[in-house]
């Protein structure tokens, strides 16, 4: 009876557990392995991966290992491009607070009963849902120093708009602007939007008989209420803003004026430089900053989200 | 006491109309760019609108769009620039149709690996269900960087880079459509389920005949998340094939606009619409169960 069970099981599991061993569980245990070890897929064939210990990690903390033909190494600090590219990604993450805030404000002024609410909420989610690379060239030609819509409508009210994408100062931001126009409206508004829709709606009443206002009442009830969804949607934001953040940057700047973020700069090691174990050791570094993040959230949410 | 509640919406809804006007914005500015002549975008004209040499062009030649040379978006259909297969339709037309099949075949295999191991997780008692279930939750937290790599190795010793399968492959499996069906499975009544068994029914039939019929509203979320996610994908095609082609549009409009120096707007922005436009119809088409489907993957989550 136990085997037939497993049988059975195993019938419905085989295709999807193929594929997740092959496709995730082995390369988890095998980039873990080749985090440690030097190995160019262009030139040498697989058996030429080499075990080089922690190289690869003193590598991308700043500290270059040479080895000289009689064996002494010797260390020295090299240009710490991995930092750099950690300091870029967090610094376009600093717009995920006004993201969330954004979407927040957003569900609750969709959260009524009135004609034509659905029309809006499929609107706000539009750019959320379409964002790819027909966005970013759109958003490239938005950006357009002399003839995008952008600096057409700053010119209207009398400002030079900048070189966006062209600019140390600007391209940050430009990328920023575009990725808070492809998330406010999307995912996260859905989430406020069922969160607020599982208030109480006594809660409000007894507040506005207390003689809060409106502003009173989203400070001091909706908000409180909301915590669990705000931690969910920070962790996740957090998450997918250290992982995330390839495409953009690869087509719209390329990775120059300060937009390489963690993942492009990854990419370029692995697939463009062949430093397929430096660019695991990378990916490592971010996963296990992750995981850090997710935990102490984690911890923070047990205590501050009480019911 | 009415009134002021009627000020109140009116408002709103107007807050709400601006809010909507400069989310959509962008939309309807490649629209309009789409739609002018490579040297109309350098015009002196006020360039937020339409423009009168676009109504002009029309009114002197209502087949202008149609011209491979004038329309752009004939003349993305025209382009050609594939010299490796030989095989199959070339050039745009081809990132087309390699786009809407990988996010056809994508979309199948995610559906049915994932319904029949969620099916498996909910509903099944087998030796190891709580452990394969855990394996599958734990690495949901694993960023793609980290399996990116091996994924890669792996396909080249298969010596299946640059082939269509290395494509979609790696996308039919997913922990997340695994999870999100679990959830829906596991709220189908245990009666139902019971009774079926009772008439007779294999566990295939309760999967095909009842687990799958119930829960067309989590099907069809799934679908949409993957249809949408595999038409736009971009990092793994990258990586995966240098053949243009394999290119889908995003590789496809990267190459677009790449081999200018000065970029052809109108043309790009047709290239843009085209890739944009079927995502919007398939959201708006399936959206109300899409909205469910992120409420069950997070929510319950």
């Amino acid at each position: 009876m136990r085997s037939r069970a497993l049988g059975i099981a195993a019938l419905f599991l085989l295709p999807n557990l193929l594929g997740f061993l092959a496709f995730t569980l082995f390369p988890v245990v095998a980039s873990f392995a080749l985090s440690f070890c030097r190995w160019d897929p262009v030139a040498e064939a697989v058996s030429a991966i080499e075990p080089v210990g922690l190289r690869n990690y003193l590598d991308l903390l700043g500290f270059h290992g040479r080895t000289d033909p009689g064996g002494q190494t010797s260390w020295v600090a090299n240009t710490p491009r991995f930092w750099e590219s950690l300091y870029n990604t967090v610094f376009m993450m600093l717009a995920i607070p006004f993201n969330m805030a954004a979407s927040l404000l957003l569900a609750v002024l969709l959260n009524r009963k009135m004609r034509g609410m659905a029309i809006f909420r499929t609107a706000f989610f539009l750019p959320s849902i379409t964002a790819g690379v027909g966005t970013m060239l759109l958003w490239m030609w938005m950006f357009n120093k002399d003839l995008g819509s952008i600096n057409q409508v700053l010119a209207w009210v009398g400002i030079q708009g900048p070189d966006w994408l062209q600019s140390y100062f600007w391209a940050k931001p430009a990328l920023m602007l575009m990725a808070s126009w492809a998330s406010i409206g999307g995912v996260n508004m859905i989430l406020y939007l069922a969160g607020l829709q599982q208030i109480p709606r006594e809660l409000h009443e007894a507040a506005a008989l207390d003689g809060a206002g409106r502003w009173r009442q989203l400070r001091h009830v909706t908000v409180p209420m909301l915590m669990p969804v705000t931690f969910f949607i920070f962790i996740i934001s957090i998450i997918s803003g250290l992982e995330g953040g390839f495409d953009a940057p690869f087509v719209m700047t390329g990775g120059s004026f300060g937009t390489t973020t963690v993942s492009l700069y990854l990419y370029r090691q692995g697939f463009e430089f062949f430093r397929m174990g430096y660019a695991s050791a990378v990916a490592w570094v971010l996963f296990l900053i992750v995981f850090l993040l997710t935990m102490i959230n984690w911890r923070l949410a047990e205590k501050r989200v009480e019911y | 006491m009415r009134s002021q509640f009627n000020r109140s919406r009116l408002v709103v809804f107007g807050l709400l109309l601006v809010l909507a006007a400069s989310m959509l914005f962008p939309f309807y500015w490649m629209a309009i760019t789409s739609l002018k002549g490579k040297a109309d975008v350098f015009s002196t004209e006020p360039k937020l609108l339409p423009g009168r040499q676009l109504a002009e062009r029309v009114v002197d030649d209502p087949r202008w769009f149609f011209h491979s040379e004038t329309g752009n978006y004939s003349q993305l259909l025209a382009w050609q620039r594939l010299v490796e297969s030989g095989r199959g339709p070339r050039g745009f037309s081809r990132f087309v149709l390699n786009t809407v099949f990988f996010a056809l075949a994508i979309t199948l295999g995610q559906v049915i690996t994932s319904s029949l191991a969620a099916f498996a997780f909910a509903r099944l008692r087998f030796p190891g269900r709580k452990q394969i279930f855990f394996s599958y939750l734990a690495t949901l937290m694993i960023p793609a960087t980290v399996t990116m790599i091996p994924s890669y190795i792996l396909l080249r010793e298969l010596g299946w880079v640059n082939t269509y399968q290395a494509v979609i492959l790696p996308s039919v499996f997913t922990a997340y459509g695994t999870f999100m069906l679990r959830q829906f499975f596991l709220t189908i009544p245990r009666e139902i389920e019971d009774a079926a068994r009772i008439d007779g029914c294999s566990p295939l039939g309760l999967y095909w005949r009842i687990a799958l019929p119930l829960s067309t509203p989590a099907l069809a979320a799934l679908s949409i998340v993957a249809f949408v996610g595999s038409w736009r994908t971009f990092m793994w095609p990258l990586i995966v094939s240098s053949s243009e082609d394999l290119f889908n549009l995003p590789l496809g409009l990267t190459l677009f606009r790449g081999m200018y120096t000065d970029p052809d707007w109108p043309l790009l922005m047709a290239g843009s619409m085209v890739m944009t436009l079927p995502m919007i119809l398939v959201f708006v088409a399936g959206q109300r169960y899409f909205v469910e489907g992120i409420r069950l993957g997070a929510v319950k989550g």
